[in-house]
């Protein structure tokens, strides 16, 4: 069976993808809407089993495999080479998955979509957009990479304009496209260097023969990829796409761009300065942790002052991002000292946050999305007491929120846990400054836990709680029983790699020994009774974490069953002093972290301005009304990318001076490059 | 004529000095002082009932209440009142009168307290505030009039503005006259209250 | 053998709570010249609780209701951690960063709660204490981490175990982690300078304005669960911080043990009397001074 798998499964997935994106197109050419919808998403999710079964069996069979179709289409060179070694197929599996989920949602979503858009090019570009992903993890050249990099980005970017009517949505898509493709260009200049100096785009010829780069030329290959990842991945300062794109696009597609396609980007970096690279110098490893630590704090600062509740979670999106470079760096930084057994540790930790943030997020996504499309406004200010008419999704929420704020026993603690073990590590055994660069990112690491439980307190609270704030609850509804099935997917699986997380973490430290070919020094990482054990320093037991808490809950109940049991409960309206209760005495989502946002003013700048209007405009004693507008300036735009975009203005508007339109000029600057050319040629 | 020049200027003994000395100097001397102030706490054997106290309700024989007997929680409502009763009642509080030591306690929240004290005639404003003061506290409950006031109006009785005495809003089982009640005419009647929530119980009839 | 020192740790800690909270009662009230109430006064207070009706706001949901049982049992789950009787019971809730983030749950729900039931003193009640965990953590986590580092074990028992046999280089650092473990002590149980848990005043509250909507069996177990919290905080601060006693005798461990927390109790109590609460916003200012003692301290342990 698992042979079977590993032998068909890769092409399997790949044609379900592709038929899933021809039969859409086909069959919305017949007019056939409904259908194609349906038939997309359908083969989207047979895919994306396949895809999932496909990685669990190239893991459990322990080896990579590799597939060549260049030399049977005779093309000769390698240009389609596939290479599924362990991280490709970990990334392949929760990929899938991911995508199972999703799918699943959106072909619940069908009726919010149907009649008012084209619905053949959704379940086109949705199909090529999931089997993007997997070429790109799953290429060994790297003009294959660049190529399923580049159907990623635009597949995706006709996703984010699908609801082309709102304005909005198409300026967030053409930022994201900009942004995107200034990044291929940083990426595509990382690759012509490495081709230039090994003169081969196969990965495994770069792999081998890595030290004809010499060690300047590294640093700048290393940089320009870092820059071209980094804007895929959402790190701070090159996020300024995320929070305007994963709203916009319709929510099924917002979880998987926010918890997987991001991911993407994880993968390179991983596989550029952990594989490619086996001796950065230990500065790469800093820059990444200190990346990290910005991009958490900064992330959830932000996602503190939003009530957009889609884009409250993009920010969330660039603060776990935050936290999984934390675990890269410290990764880079420990190979490049030396110490391979941390390092192991700090990549496995890295990569189970990786699948527990696509997880989390996905849940997220897809919870938030169903509140969106029962209330129709995503302003967290209109809802309220959801959870009453909606109490599934709240559950599934709640569990998102959970996990997402890193408390136990859900997954998002272990992979935090193991984050601050590798950090921990770090600040003991490492030279002074990686020293104190470590403790950096543990202190950040630290306070995102908090603030992340604050923004998600609001997030939920403001959401389903309490009275609704407006009427956008009186027509909200349960969603259908298939997004809950979808949600319900996520969530298991969020308590499962919670609970199974000694199961789990041995797994991904075999993966991250198999990045690093460290496969005959095994780690240590579990010792029995189902504790994670590093080293005697500390232990983590999720079961048993898991089962404390339930005893507590439960004596909780025994004690107050019997010692109060015949007491009467009555029900009556909420304590407010004795005056008349009304919606406006809720906390509003804005209220809620002001407080956070007015300590952290400094960093984060708020704005205020009021408008005042007067009964009487000469005497200004009696006001009509005033408005209070309280706002975050965007500082990137303000001080990066505004002088960026007018110094390249000027900067083109300068040269637009040879372009004078007049024949002689045209023919003087033939005649000259002529000249120049001739004297080099004669040389 | 006061002349500008001359006149007096104060400034605080010890300005210029470290403030960190200043503070822990304050702090050892509060300490001093709270250590040699001598007990000026009132015995419980001046709480005794000399004239007419308070009227007290046939409710309170109720089995549900004894368990209110070692644990009172009161809740403040001042309902039209001239505020005097809210004074006394603040000076259950302190060094003097010391309620604190019978168990009873001021809260809060409505929903935390078993006892309403309610003080003043109930203007009509309020009628609907003490209405809803009443609804979230849950059982078992004691209503205290505590004043002339809000007994029976007081020197409102008759007004347009009132809406009659506490009981006549909602059931009221402790009446405290007085205008206002002197704390030791407060403890006295509540003392009385609690002797009563500890006799033998007949169980209600619900 | 072991469950039943978990076991009784957790018995323990849940029976003696509420003393703790009237021992620091009684000696407020001392220190205000008045004679208070008993020590024992939280006990009737509890049983009398247990005994009353509930009233229940229409507007909450099934998190209101449920919400007491989860924070007590997370309580409960952390009691059994905390180096108390035996200390090679290992509890899986005694990893320090277990700990910490059982203790942000706790808080998680608590907030949940106090917005749940859509008035105005909950919802900010809830704002604020999200605003203390959140940046109380910092130095709480790092405070015990750093006496992780000191004792070479995250576990709270093993420090426990550890830490008396260390020589004199450890104490600076030890002394500031303890600074910066009492300030997020003070923060977490809503303590002076940061809370003050007997103000009738909703915008001063911070604790009490998220439980202004629970009353009977909820409301005890609320209040209950607030004071394990506050013995458990001592109990870790007396016996990791200043681990003197430990070994001996069952009888002589107890008796010094309880001599300790005494001792720490009172010292709160007289912390209450001579210091007034900061202002809100003055609160960060030490929250983040406990974050940069701990830091510091890490530092001098690990340069």
């Amino acid at each position: 069976m698992i042979e079977m798998l590993v032998t068909y499964g890769f092409f399997a997935t790949l044609g379900c993808f592709i038929a899933g994106a021809l039969l859409s197109i086909i069959l919305s050419g017949r007019g056939a809407e409904k259908d194609s919808w349906l038939f997309a998403h359908a083969l989207a999710v047979f895919g994306g089993l396949l895809g999932l079964a496909y990685g669990t069996a190239v893991l459990i069979s322990g080896e990579a495999v590799t597939i060549q179709i260049g030399g049977a289409l005779g093309f000769g060179s390698n240009i389609l080479d596939f290479r599924i070694d362990g991280l490709a197929a970990f990334f392949f599996a929760f990929i899938s998955g991911a995508s199972v989920a999703a799918s699943l949602f959106g072909a619940g979503s069908l009726k919010h979509f149907l009649g008012a858009y084209r619905l053949g090019a959704f379940g086109f570009f949705y199909n090529v957009f999931i089997g993007g992903m997997l070429v790109v993890v799953s290429a060994d050249n790297a003009l294959l990479f660049l190529f399923g990099w580049e159907i990623m980005a635009i597949a995706s970017y006709f996703l984010v304009i699908f609801e082309r009517k709102r304005e909005e949505n198409v300026r967030a898509g053409v930022l994201y496209i900009l942004i995107s493709q200034l990044g291929a260009t940083f990426l595509l200049a990382a690759f012509l260097l490495l081709y230039r100096f090994i003169g081969s785009w196969d990965f495994d010829t770069i792999r081998a023969s890595i030290d004809l780069v010499p060690p300047l030329w590294q640093n700048t290959i290393l940089a320009l990829a870092l820059v071209g990842l980094a804007s895929k991945a959402g790190v701070i300062p090159l996020h300024i796409w995320l929070p305007e794109a994963h709203p916009a696009a319709p929510s099924h597609v917002s979880a998987l761009m926010s918890g997987v396609m991001v991911k993407t980007a994880i993968f390179m970096i991983i596989r550029f300065f952990i594989e490619f690279f086996p001796t950065p110098h230990m500065h790469w490893g800093l820059l990444l942790i200190a990346l990290g630590a910005v991009s958490s704090l900064l992330g959830v600062l932000y996602a503190l002052s939003e009530h957009d509740i889609k884009r409250l979670l993009a920010f969330h999106s660039v603060e776990n991002i935050g936290i999984i470079l934390l675990g890269i760096g410290a990764a880079v930084t420990f190979f490049s000292l030396g110490i391979p057994v941390a390092g192991v540790v700090a990549l496995a930790a890295a990569l189970y946050h990786t699948v527990n943030h696509a997880l989390f997020k996905g849940l997220l996504f897809l919870s938030a999305g169903s509140v969106v499309h029962a209330t129709h406004t995503r302003n967290m200010e209109e809802y309220g007491g959801l959870i009453k008419v909606m109490p599934w999704t709240a559950a599934f929420f709640l569990i998102g929120a959970f996990a997402i704020s890193g408390l136990p026993p859900l997954n998002g603690f272990v992979s935090e846990w193991l984050t601050f073990q590798s950090l921990f590590a770090g600040i003991a055994l490492l030279p002074l400054l990686p020293k104190i660069v470590f403790l950096a990112g543990a202190s950040s690491l630290v306070f995102t836990g908090g603030l992340a439980a604050a923004c998600f307190v609001k997030a939920f609270g403001t959401t389903f709680l309490a009275r609704p704030r407006s009427s956008a609850r009186e027509h909200a509804h349960e969603s259908s029983l298939i997004i809950l099935v979808s949600m319900g997917i996520l969530a298991a699986f969020v308590v499962i790699f919670g609970l199974a997380a000694s199961s789990i973490t041995p797994v991904l430290a075999h993966i991250a020994e198999g990045v690093r070919g460290l496969a005959e020094n095994p780690v240590p990482l579990v010792s029995p009774a189902q504790t994670i054990g590093l080293g005697g320093f500390s232990a983590l037991s999720m079961l048993g974490v898991a089962a404390a808490l339930g005893l507590g809950i439960l004596l909780a109940y025994i004690i107050t069953s019997l010692t109060s049991g015949r007491q009467k409960v009555t029900v009556s309206r909420t304590w407010n002093c004795g005056t008349p209760l009304t919606s406006r005495m809720e906390i509003t989502a804005t209220s809620f972290s002001r407080s956070l946002i007015t300590i952290f003013r400094r960093v984060l700048r708020p704005t205020m301005q009021s408008e005042v209007e007067y009964h009487d405009a000469v005497s200004r004693y009696f006001t009509k009304s005033k408005a209070v507008h309280l706002s975050l300036p965007d500082l990137y735009r303000m001080y990066l990318y505004g002088p960026a975009t007018a110094l390249i203005e000027r900067g083109a508007n300068k040269a637009k001076r040879i372009q004078t339109g007049n024949l002689n000029t045209y023919l003087l600057y033939m005649f000259l490059t002529l000249m120049l050319l001739l004297l080099w040629a004669l040389k | 004529m006061y002349s500008f020049a001359e006149r007096p200027v104060f400034a605080p003994k010890g300005a210029g000095r470290s403030l960190c000395f200043k503070d822990t100097n304050t702090m050892y001397t509060l300490l001093k002082k709270v250590l040699s102030t001598p007990k000026t706490i009132m015995p419980r054997g001046e709480f005794t009932p000399d004239g007419e106290i308070a009227k007290i309700g046939e409710r309170l024989r109720d089995a549900a209440f004894s368990s209110l007997k070692g644990s009172l929680a009161i809740r403040e409502v001042a309902a039209g009142s001239s505020n005097a009763e809210e004074w006394e009642l603040t000076a259950l509080g302190n060094a003097y009168y010391d309620i604190e030591r019978f168990g009873i306690k001021f809260v809060a929240s409505p929903r935390h307290a078993d006892a309403l004290f309610v003080s003043g005639p109930v203007s009509r404003n309020m009628a609907e505030a003490l209405r809803r003061t009443y609804q979230a506290t849950p059982d078992p409950k004691i209503v205290v009039a505590v004043g002339d006031g809000a007994i029976d109006g007081g020197i409102f009785k008759g007004s347009y503005a009132i809406a009659g005495g506490v009981k006549d809003v909602i059931p009221v089982d402790v009446e405290i006259p007085g205008d206002p009640p002197s704390p030791k005419q407060i403890i006295a009647a509540m003392l009385m209250v609690v002797e009563k929530l500890g006799e033998k119980r007949r169980k209600t009839n619900v | 053998m072991e469950w039943l020192y978990l076991l009784l740790n957790t018995g323990l800690i849940a029976a003696l709570s509420p003393l703790s909270l009237g021992i620091i009662r009684k000696a407020k009230a001392r220190m205000q010249n008045r004679v208070g109430a008993s020590t024992l006064q939280p006990y009737r207070d509890l049983v009398k609780l247990f005994r009353k009706d509930e009233v229940i706001s229409e507007d909450t949901s099934w998190i209101f209701r449920a919400a007491p049982y989860l924070i007590f049992g997370s309580t409960l789950a952390l009691a059994a951690a905390v180096p108390l009787v035996n200390f090679t019971a290992f509890s899986p809730t005694g990893d320090v960063l277990v700990f910490a983030y059982t203790l942000a749950a706790g808080a998680f729900f608590l907030a949940l709660a106090g917005m749940d039931t859509g008035g105005a003193f909950g919802g900010f009640g809830a704002s604020r204490e999200m605003m203390m965990v959140a940046l109380a953590e910092g130095g709480l986590v790092l405070s015990l981490v750093g006496a992780s580092f000191i004792a070479g074990t995250t576990n709270l028992a093993g420090m426990a175990l550890m830490l008396p046999a260390l020589s004199g280089g450890a104490l600076v650092p030890l002394i500031l982690l303890a600074v910066s473990f009492a300030i997020a002590l003070l923060a977490e149980n809503a303590r002076y300078p940061v809370d003050n848990p007997a103000t009738h005043l909703e915008l001063t509250m911070v604790h009490e304005a998220m439980i202004l909507e629970y009353s009977g069996k909820r409301l005890a177990l609320v209040e209950w669960a607030a004071s394990n919290k506050l013995l458990i905080f001592t109990a870790v601060f007396v016996n990791i911080f200043f681990p003197w006693g430990i070994a001996g005798s069952a009888l002589t461990v107890l008796a010094i043990f309880f001599a300790k927390i005494a001792l720490a109790l009172i010292s709160i109590a007289l912390l209450e009397s001579v210091m007034a609460k900061l202002r809100i916003f003055r609160v960060p200012d030490l929250l983040l001074s406990s974050f940069v003692l701990s830091l510091i301290a890490i530092l001098i342990i690990v340069v």
